[in-house]
């Protein structure tokens, strides 16, 4: 026991969970906790807004792997976190988010800056904890991050009066804390498990679908080694991206409403589809009718709530990916199945991987795969890429060769506009030697761009690539393609100079109009002390293809538009 | 109790584990058909509910729940192998003798107890499951049922089964 008071026991608890970087913006119900701040070892990243903040820390999270902490005042700070907090919380991203509160006395009386966030977070949180006293705060530490960090991760908020944070009390620290009713399930059983691999043993068109938890279990390499085993192509969901190797002969790239040629015919050609880590949703699966119809469907994940949800399974797995399909790979070899020969299937998949979907395009402007591809040649292998949301997302999920987990980063349940530059810079912080990039819409980078002034400030020279098609253009797509080619609110016409927006920031800004000054803009970008914006015209009806029909199947997908 | 299902739970004893409960329901657009909540020793409240779902639907009822942090242990339970009472207070309107003389038959043939006597009326609390509740409601309709209120069903599971697992 030590007397302390709550702001002490909040940085000393932090302290001791490793965390060394905060991201956030203060408030009245805050200042004493800033003020203690100053007392600790950690750096505060300052964002200019609290959406930024955690998106931040949960680019931090993603790319390091380690729980992201992000910092609000009471009421519209807390609320304008809440955008982040969803991002975070339905892509199983490990984010802790601290909102001030208004003094105790006052909860409940609409007292000036106070928001009921326990409430208005629930539904998009794995857990909230409003700490009652500074005696709670070191046990609403330590439970948040458990929470946070383990079983299928997600974002966990701490509600924290502001007396609570001033009132000196006798606190101690817990070493480890549990719940009676949170035990998440690690080691598969052994029965699931045989029953799986005697499934796959038998399959002759296995194909494999890999999610974000093969990312977050670390089992990227176990992956390899099943798909290899079996000779089963592997694709990946959006949030998967990475988890196999783009240029890996199996790889079969991204499944769903922008999926690949050859992952949306393979899938529903399966006889047995091993999901992992994937919960599966609309987007990934296209209409369920058609997704993977003759396929004995085995799902691995460590959320048991995730299995029979969306697309009905065979058998389950529930268990963590590393340790699943480790222990599926032992009985495999145990059962000495030879499935390891089927070449056509094999075959198939290589050729497959040539077809690409073929946008018309007008003018002379570069074309946006061909932005990207030049993108993945300058880049070290290790670099990190996040994207805003639109067609500037799904050309990089297509045309973006991941190579490694944690290397491609972008808002796939929530679909946040605004998430890839603030994620970026969190992912910079986590990872300062590695070039980061966010590849952006015109659109989206608007609804951050004011972190250009964090970028500048902290020293966290990230690169951001606009695809600048004058448009929101995914909507506009959909309009030219589902909607007769009737524009509705999709102009956006007067959108700033982003090369002088980001001269305004202190940033550095250039526009590129040919794939060479693309490559020499990028080569020095990456060398930049400061963030640089590069603005890149592209035709505003070039298409995002192939595209599945909303309501269609994966095989219905349009090849050209 | 036809297409019913019962699931039984128990849960933390702290503020705001009801309301993240309610919000899950709603929010994932599960009906729950009656709820009842009643304190357990050790901190834990044990929660009773009925939902018309079935097959996945009804899994992923009992999943979400298990889901949360705050819900110890789940059941959806076997309604053959389970007891299931609902309790009802009925006021009934006995201003005319004949119909009071009637209530009262009614109330006694269903082992029901009289909690009040007003001249005008009388509240009487019946027992048992829900059917036999329907039932009551039914035949005492024309004497005229002023109000009543149901507590949802409870249940327990028969013999050596229980809600708890053995750790
Ligand atoms: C916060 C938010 N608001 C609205 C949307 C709906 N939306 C999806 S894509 C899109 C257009 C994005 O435009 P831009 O960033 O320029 O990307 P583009 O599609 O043009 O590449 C919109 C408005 C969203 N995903 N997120
Ligand atoms: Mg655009």
């Amino acid at each position: 026991m030590v007397e302390m008071n709550g702001s002490q026991a909040l940085w000393t608890s932090l302290k001791k969970e490793g965390t060394k970087h905060i991201f956030g913006l203060p408030g009245g119900s805050v200042i004493p906790l800033c003020d203690e701040m100053l007392n600790h070892d950690l750096r505060f990243i300052l964002a200019r807004h609290e959406q930024g903040a955690a998106h931040m820390a949960d680019g931090y999270a993603r790319a390091s792997g380690n729980v992201g902490v992000c910092l609000a005042t009471s009421g519209p700070g807390a609320t304008n976190l809440v955008t982040g907090i969803a991002s975070a919380n339905i892509d199983s991203s490990p984010v802790v988010a601290i909102c001030g509160q208004v003094a105790r006395e006052l909860i409940g009386t609409d007292a000036f800056q106070e928001v009921d966030i326990i409430g208005v977070s629930a539904s998009v949180t794995k857990y909230n904890i409003q700490a009652r006293s500074a005696a709670e705060v070191p046990y609403a530490v330590k439970s948040a991050f458990h929470i946070a960090n383990t079983g299928r991760r997600g974002a966990v908020l701490i509600d924290l009066p502001k007396d609570v944070t001033t009132e000196k009390m006798d606190v101690e620290f817990p070493e480890t804390i549990s719940f009676r009713g949170y035990r998440p399930v690690y080691e598969p059983d052994r029965r699931e498990v045989e029953w799986a691999a005697t499934l796959l043993a038998r399959a002759n068109k296995p194909v494999i679908i890999a999610g974000g938890g093969i990312i977050s279990s670390g089992a990227s390499s176990e992956l390899v080694a099943l798909s290899e085993y079996l000779m089963a192509p592997t694709a990946t969901s959006l949030m998967g991206k990475g988890a196999f190797p783009a240029d890996h002969p199996l790889s079969l790239g991204l499944c769903g409403m922008h999926g690949t040629y050859a992952a949306n015919t393979m899938v529903p050609e399966a006889d047995v589809l091993l999901i992992v880590g994937a919960r599966l949703s609309d987007r990934t699966t296209g209409a369920i009718s058609s997704f993977a119809p003759n396929a004995k469907i085995i799902h691995v994940d460590i959320d048991r709530s995730e299995i029979d949800k969306n697309v009905e399974t065979v058998t389950r797995v529930v268990g963590d990916a590393k340790n699943s399909l480790q222990k599926i790979l032992r009985h495999l070899n145990i059962l000495r199945s030879n499935t390891a020969t089927n070449e056509y299937w094999r075959k198939k998949c290589q050729e497959l991987r040539e077809v690409n979907g073929v946008s018309k395009t007008n003018g002379d402007y570069l074309k946006a795969p061909e932005v990207i591809k030049t993108l993945r040649r300058v880049l070290p292998r290790d670099s990190i890429v996040t994207t805003e949301v639109g067609q500037c997302q799904m050309w990089a999920a297509l045309h973006y060769d991941a190579y490694l987990p944690r290397s491609f980063m972008t808002s796939g349940g929530l679909g946040t506009m605004g998430w890839g530059f603030p994620a970026s810079i969190g992912a910079k912080t986590a990872r300062p030697e590695a070039p980061v990039v966010d590849i952006a819409g015109d659109g989206s980078f608007g609804m951050t761009e004011n972190n250009l002034a964090t970028s500048v400030k902290e020293h966290l020279p990230v690169i951001v690539l606009i695809l600048n098609n004058g448009m929101l253009g995914m909507v506009a797509q959909w309009q030219r393609l589902f909607y007769n080619h009737r524009y509705s609110a999709v102009k956006l016409e007067r959108t700033p100079d982003f090369v002088k927006l980001a001269e305004a920031y202190g940033a550095e800004g250039v526009r590129v109009e040919s794939y060479k000054d693309l490559e020499t803009t990028l080569n020095r970008a990456i060398k930049s002390d400061v963030a640089t914006v590069i603005d890149v015209p592209i035709d505003p009806e070039e298409n995002v293809l192939p595209i599945v029909p909303p309501g269609m199947g994966l095989k219905d997908a349009l090849m050209e538009a | 109790m036809a297409n019913q299902n019962i699931i039984a739970f128990l849960v933390e004893d702290k503020p705001g584990v009801l309301f993240n409960i309610s919000n899950m329901f709603r929010r994932r657009g599960f009906n729950i058909n009656s709820i009842s909540v009643g304190g357990a020793e050790d901190h834990v409240s044990r929660i009773t509910i009925t939902i018309e779902a079935e097959g996945r639907a009804l899994n992923q009822v009992v999943e979400q729940l298990d889901k949360m942090v705050d819900v110890i242990e789940v059941k959806r339970l076997d309604q053959l192998r389970t007891v299931v009472r609902e309790l009802m207070l009925v006021k009934l309107r006995t201003v005319d003798p004949m119909a009071r003389e009637e209530a009262l038959i009614h109330i006694n043939s269903y082992h029901g107890l009289i909690l009040d006597i007003e001249p005008e009326s009388v509240i009487a609390e019946v027992t048992g499951e829900p059917e036999k509740l329907d039932n009551f409601l039914e035949q005492v309709k024309s004497i005229g049922v002023e109000e009543m209120s149901r507590t949802g069903i409870t249940a327990l599971e028969r013999g050596r089964l229980k809600l708890k697992r053995s750790e």
